[in-house]
């Protein structure tokens, strides 16, 4: 892989515009993010947050402004652009008549990578789908699938990864086996892009979160930088209730079998 | 990219091979049509069908080859339609290969599921008295037609393959194609029709391969019709690949 070695950011978005007919998505869109960073965008549904992946997965072109991903600008260099990142999309896309296994090693000899068959198994245990590798993904359940799907976009380490909200359709402990995969990458300097509608899980994951609505960045910091935007906190006593998240997680038992990903390496 | 053309779509070739060898189901029912209908036309309507000499099976097989493919390409489309479906098609434009790799894939496996469909389909004709002198070049220059034939409807299938809005829009495409053989010398000679339907019969593309392809297995010259078939089937190929490349142009925009 041609590795630009840029000291500067490893996504930078610029005045990025698209129109779908009149309909106006993206109206001059603006950010950075720094290599090995989690950055969530985060907005309401239609706020033109895939639209914003897609362009930089260079599915889709912009009208105007510019974007580059790993220095390669994503108009003139496409090619270089897909050597530096891995997709994973909003709807799991994993080919359901292949086994999970099967999918992996596809993955990894279409990016012409040596031992597909190792990488496959690897990725299988790290993610706790080796009992399952050799069955039919039609049979998996969310988590799973996505899991899988998470899995599919570590091939061929990309220093970059877009996550278009990862864990839509997910019950909450799938959603926090997702949550736990994505701090892993980016423990190994991977730089994840996520895009989601979840409040918390920006708040859980992201070490910058930029917030999109109507086609524009309206603000971006760390979330100690965004609280700063509030009023000064007053102080109020509050009984502090358990959320429903909470006690799901503790009357289904709690054996969070997140903690399984990943510990091999 | 060129470099990695051929590796990628022998890939992703093997991966739609799979997606055939899995569905078996698909097979049986594209062979399913042809086969009623050899079987209604030779025990049932053949008798009364007057087509001059020779065996009514060894007669209508033509048509019937080319009702397979066509039948057979409805399920090139649905397959690519589904793989836009679901983003596996744009997680395969996102990855660092050939992009076009995704497309020929699936036209290869066409051709791949058409040639298993034509086999099972000759098998049938065979043990209903189909019977052929033709020797190997005639063999090859029947195979090459049809070869030529489904490779120019696999990339119209692409087309609503591409660009359907729903399942059965991507499928439907093949009806017309399907009946197109009915008006043509592939059941009845043309000089039993009215006018004007004996003007479309035998100036429509079905016609010409037909009897080519009847030619060639009772080994008879085949005159100028195997040039208007072979016209017929590259010129049909030219405009499908072109609508073809454009709706696939605009997918990946």
């Amino acid at each position: 892989m041609v590795a630009q070695s840029i000291a500067g950011p490893v996504i930078r978005v610029r005045g990025l515009e698209k129109s779908y007919g009149k309909l106006e998505v993206l109206r001059g869109v603006d950010f950075d993010v720094a290599r090995g960073s989690i950055f969530a965008l985060l907005g309401s549904n239609g706020a033109g947050k895939t639209t914003v992946v897609r362009i930089l997965a260079t599915l889709l072109k912009a009208d105007g402004g510019t974007a580059s991903v790993n220095g390669f600008d994503v108009a003139t260099r496409p090619a270089d652009v897909r050597e530096s990142f891995s997709l994973t999309g909003q709807f799991a896309a994993v080919d359901e008549i292949l086994s999970g296994r099967e999918n992996l090693v596809l993955v990894a000899r279409l990016r012409h990578l040596k031992d597909p068959g190792a990488i496959a198994d690897d990725l299988l245990r790290r993610f706790s789908l080796t009992d399952a590798g050799g069955r039919k993904v039609s049979t998996y359940s969310g988590g799973m699938r996505r899991r899988l799907d998470i899995a599919m976009s570590l091939i061929g380490n990309s220093p970059v990864i877009f996550l278009d909200e990862p864990t839509a359709g997910l019950d909450p402990e799938a959603r926090i086996e997702v949550w736990h995969a994505v701090k892993e990458l980016a423990g190994y300097g991977t730089t994840v892009l996520l895009t989601t509608q979840h409040l918390d899980e920006a708040e859980q994951l992201a070490d910058r979160i930029a917030i999109l609505h109507q086609g524009r960045i309206i603000a971006n910091g760390t979330l100690a930088e965004l609280k700063r935007l509030f009023p000064a906190a007053s102080v109020e006593y509050v009984e502090k209730q358990p959320t429903l998240e909470e006690i799901f997680l503790s009357v289904i038992g709690g054996d969070d079998k997140s903690d399984t990903i990943g510990t091999s390496n | 990219m060129t470099t990695y053309f051929f590796g990628d779509t022998r890939v992703l070739t093997g991966r739609t091979l799979r997606h055939v060898t899995r569905s078996m189901d698909t097979v049986i029912t594209t062979v399913i049509t042809p086969v009623a209908m050899m079987l209604m036309f030779v025990y049932v309507f053949g008798g009364a069908i007057d087509t001059g000499s020779g065996s009514y099976v060894n007669y209508m097989l033509p048509g019937i080859l080319l009702i397979t493919i066509a039948s057979g390409v409805s399920y090139t489309a649905y397959r690519l339609f589904t793989d836009m479906k679901s983003g596996i098609f744009e997680r395969f434009q996102s990855l660092p290969i050939a992009r076009s790799s995704v497309l020929w894939a699936h036209v290869l496996t066409s051709l791949a599921a058409n040639l298993i469909s034509l086999v099972i389909v000759v098998g049938v004709a065979l043990l209903m008295g189909f019977r052929t002198g033709a020797g190997v070049p005639a063999w090859l220059a029947v195979a090459g037609i049809l070869f030529l034939f489904t490779l120019a409807l696999t990339w119209i299938a692409v087309i609503p393959g591409l660009s359907a809005a729903s399942v059965e829009g991507a499928g439907a495409f093949a009806y017309p194609l399907i009946f197109l053989p009915f008006i043509s010398s592939a059941f009845v000679p043309t000089e039993t029709m009215p006018g004007p339907v004996r003007w479309f019969a035998e100036h429509q593309p079905v016609t010409s391969i037909v009897n080519t392809i009847r030619d060639l297995f009772a080994q008879r010259p085949v005159g100028d019709d195997i040039w208007t078939a072979l016209a017929w089937c590259a010129g049909i190929l030219v405009v499908a690949y072109v609508f073809a490349m454009a709706a696939y142009r605009r997918k990946i925009a």
